[in-house]
């Protein structure tokens, strides 16, 4: 079997972006029902190493995994050889000697999971590498919106708010929401975002003066270790709550607003934005299991020669 | 988010003033006219005006009717140092020097680093000050050169830039953050340019006279090289930047360089600059000990000719009150600074405008109407229909500046002792008389 790995958003084709969203959506139903499960990757074997720690997005492979019938594995940094000092390389060489089909990795460097492809047969999944990619992250986003939006995203508008500096997040989603033709606006202070970063074809705004034309409003976690004394990205979180911050005088109504989780009440978004009907934050969590096992079936199984019957979805 | 200025208020004037030489660069006028003033609006600008009931007619024969001049930089020693000046005497000395508006730089006591300080400010100006009084945030807070100020809030709060003059701008890092968030704010930031680890202890230009009298030197690249590193952050974040009290020719290639490249940058120099050098400090009086130093007789030069082309954009006192002690003591070991308010426009007509250096027409324009531009204020002209914002004064009144007639609470005047020629004889602020000699 040919390697698969999803390593970048950048990896995917429209058409092929297009398919996992509706491979997942196909995948729905077997969500709903009392036995969650199917058994389309019965017998095949996914690790899970995690050199960050991410509660979220670790439970969501795990559990996609398992509702596919697949045997997991997870590693996590600490305690484990890795924390011993072993490097990228012997680790995935080790783990590899298990023939795992899949490695779902995380780390906190950027191309870390690129690096970790060379060394191992199995298709390597990017569960977010530092501050550059995070594609599953993307593509559940996608398939929210496509959920609330319906499936044409075509010159819908989206604005990423926050710190697009520091974010992969942001920098998936840039790629992926333009891949599936949105109109993408970034914002928020100066010193939190790329410069030249309007050579990606998105808009920059330095306020929210005009984010009522925003279809979708994506906020991004304001990260506690960017007011290190010194670092002067923002002068106060009050401030930038003053500034950036999503409030009910800020939601247009139809308004979608978005966020990765976890968010920080009353900082990037108010109570009031954080449990109001039009934020997606909760069928974000949903999609992601749906997404993930689409990716986790396209990854193994690809599309192309098998039919939805053999998904075990028909 | 407007620039705001705080004042006492009280009922607008009702003044005629006639038969002055009226010159306003900006209305295009240089001609002997009168100017009513009604309810502390201009009412009329022309020739031959009546005098209506109970208006006060000003003699304004001989004398010059000049837009009023806008500081944007002094020291008001308020909050904390209240026996050096406070906003009444600053007041005080601003409207006998011609002044309509100012600025206070935020090195006090406490620092204005937060909107709470500063609208105990604006609430004591408002209660105190007669001319027009804006503000200052600083850069950094406690103007430890570090951290920011909620620059948002403090720019909604009014305040006319962000500042930590008295120091330079802690790191380049900062500064460039500052400009990032100036984009936000819509404010610019004001630099006092020192390259500390230059400044080797000095207090007074390095040269030829520090040579003789053994006194540590100031070298001009102290300034120019810490100019050189503002105007790259400036020119890479495309921010607005302010450059505080030039005072060297070589600070001045760099600041060419920049409007060659268009950059959004503005700069001042101040009347002792402009008009001595530090060959007077041989007396070593240390009224003429100031920061940055008087320099050599070819900066002086060279400011003044960035003041005439505009390079310079205008004239800024940097008024720095100090308490008599603090000043009678050995030049090594006073405290840098003189007072400027109340000589700013005596000092520069008698030595410049009269010696030909500068025309009056180019001076008031960089006293008044360019600092009011780049602070956000309307700009004082002498027009029908505008705020009443104006000054008169004796081009021909010769003077001694003697420290008991100064009105600022401080007398280290670095002319104290000195005749000028040009004075003042009446002001007008905001549509109120703020100064009458006759008074
Ligand atoms: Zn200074
Ligand atoms: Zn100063």
């Amino acid at each position: 079997m040919a390697k698969r790995d999803l390593l970048s958003i950048d990896d995917l084709t429209r058409a092929e972006a297009e398919l996992i969203l509706e491979t997942a959506e196909s995948f729905l139903p077997v969500l709903q029902r009392d036995i969650k499960k199917v058994p389309t990757l019965r017998g095949r074997t996914i690790i899970n190493m995690f050199y960050e720690s991410s509660t979220r997005t670790l439970t969501s492979f795990e559990l996609a995994a398992k509702r596919l019938s697949a045997d997991t594995m997870n590693v996590r940094a600490a305690g484990s050889a890795v924390d011993k000092g072993e490097s990228l390389k012997d680790t995935i060489l080790t783990l590899s000697a298990y023939q795992p089909d899949i490695i779902v990795m995380r780390h906190p460097q950027i191309g870390a999971c690129l690096l970790a492809s060379r060394f191992t047969q199995a298709s390597v999944i990017n569960a977010g590498d530092g501050k550059f990619q995070h594609p599953s992250q993307c593509l559940l986003d996608l398939f929210t919106m496509r959920q609330a939006l319906g499936r044409e995203l075509d010159g819908k508008k989206v604005w990423i708010v926050g710190d697009i500096l520091h974010s992969r997040v942001a920098r998936s989603d840039i790629a992926g929401f333009q891949l599936l033709g949105m109109d993408v606006t970034v914002a928020g202070p100066p010193s939190l975002i790329p410069r030249d970063v309007e050579s990606l074809g998105v808009s920059v705004e330095y306020s929210l003066d005009r984010l009522a034309e925003a279809d979708v409003v994506y906020l991004l976690r304001m990260q506690m270790e960017r007011m290190q004394e010194g670092a002067n990205f923002i002068p106060s979180l009050r401030e930038y709550s003053t500034l950036y911050g999503m409030t009910l005088e800020r939601l247009r109504p139809g308004q979608k607003v978005m966020h990765p989780g976890p968010i920080n009440r009353g900082v990037e978004i108010s109570p009031e934005v954080a449990d109001h009907p039009d934020t997606l934050i909760l069928e974000q969590v949903e999609a992601g299991l749906a997404v993930r096992m689409a990716i986790l079936y396209r990854t193994i199984a690809g599309y192309d020669e098998r039919s939805a019957d053999e998904r075990g979805v028909a | 988010m407007t620039v705001r200025t705080w004042s006492r208020g009280g009922p607008g004037a009702d003044v005629l003033v006639r038969g002055a030489r009226v010159v306003d660069p900006l209305a295009g006028l240089d001609q002997t006219l009168d100017v009513l003033v009604r309810k502390g609006r201009i009412a009329a600008v022309g020739n031959d005006l009546a005098a209506p009931a109970r208006v006060r007619v000003v003699e304004g024969e001989g004398r010059l009717l000049l837009p009023g001049f806008v500081d944007l930089h002094t020291h008001l020693r308020t909050p904390g140092r209240e026996d050096e000046e406070d906003l009444t005497t600053a007041s005080a000395a601003a409207a006998a020097g011609g002044y309509v508006a100012m600025f206070g730089m935020a090195n006090t006591d406490p620092v204005v680093d937060s909107a709470a300080v500063l609208e105990g400010l604006a609430r004591r100006a408002g209660a105190e000050a007669t001319v027009p009084t804006g503000f200052f945030a600083s850069l950094s807070r406690d103007l430890a050169g570090r951290q920011l100020t909620e620059m948002y809030e403090l720019a909604q709060a009014g305040v006319v830039g962000f500042s930590d003059d008295g120091k330079p701008v802690g790191s380049a890092q900062l500064l460039r953050r500052a400009l990032q968030y100036a984009k936000v704010t819509d404010r610019f930031v004001a630099v006092h340019a020192q390259d500390d680890s230059l400044m080797g202890g000095g207090v007074m230009h390095e040269g030829a006279v520090s040579a003789k009298l053994g006194l540590g030197g100031i070298p001009a690249i102290a300034e120019s090289a810490d100019v050189a590193r503002a105007l790259e952050v400036a020119r890479y974040e495309q921010g607005r930047l302010h450059l505080c009290h030039l005072s060297t020719a070589l600070a001045l290639e760099h600041l060419e360089r920049a409007r060659a490249l268009d950059l959004p940058v503005s700069a001042e120099a101040c009347p002792h600059h402009l008009t001595l050098t530090d060959e007077v400090v041989t007396s070593l009086d240390s009224n003429l000990k100031m920061n940055p130093p008087l320099r050599a007789e070819s900066d002086r030069r060279a400011i003044v000719s960035a003041l005439r082309s505009g390079l310079v954009d205008c004239v800024a006192t940097d008024h720095a009150p100090h308490a008599q002690q603090e000043k009678e003591v050995p030049f090594e070991a006073a405290p840098f600074g003189t007072t400027g308010l109340e000589t700013a426009f005596a000092v520069l007509y008698g030595e410049l405008v009269l010696k030909k250096e500068l025309s009056l027409a180019v001076l008031v324009t960089r006293m008044s109407q360019t600092p009011a531009r780049l602070a956000g204020l309307p700009v004082p002209t002498l027009v029908s229909g505008e705020p009443a914002d104006f000054c008169l004064a004796d081009g021909a009144a010769r003077w001694t500046v003697e420290a008991a007639a100064l009105h600022s609470k401080s007398t280290n005047s670095a002319w104290l002792g000195q005749t000028l020629q040009g004075r003042v004889t009446l002001t007008v602020a905001a549509g109120r008389i703020v100064f009458d000699d006759r008074a």
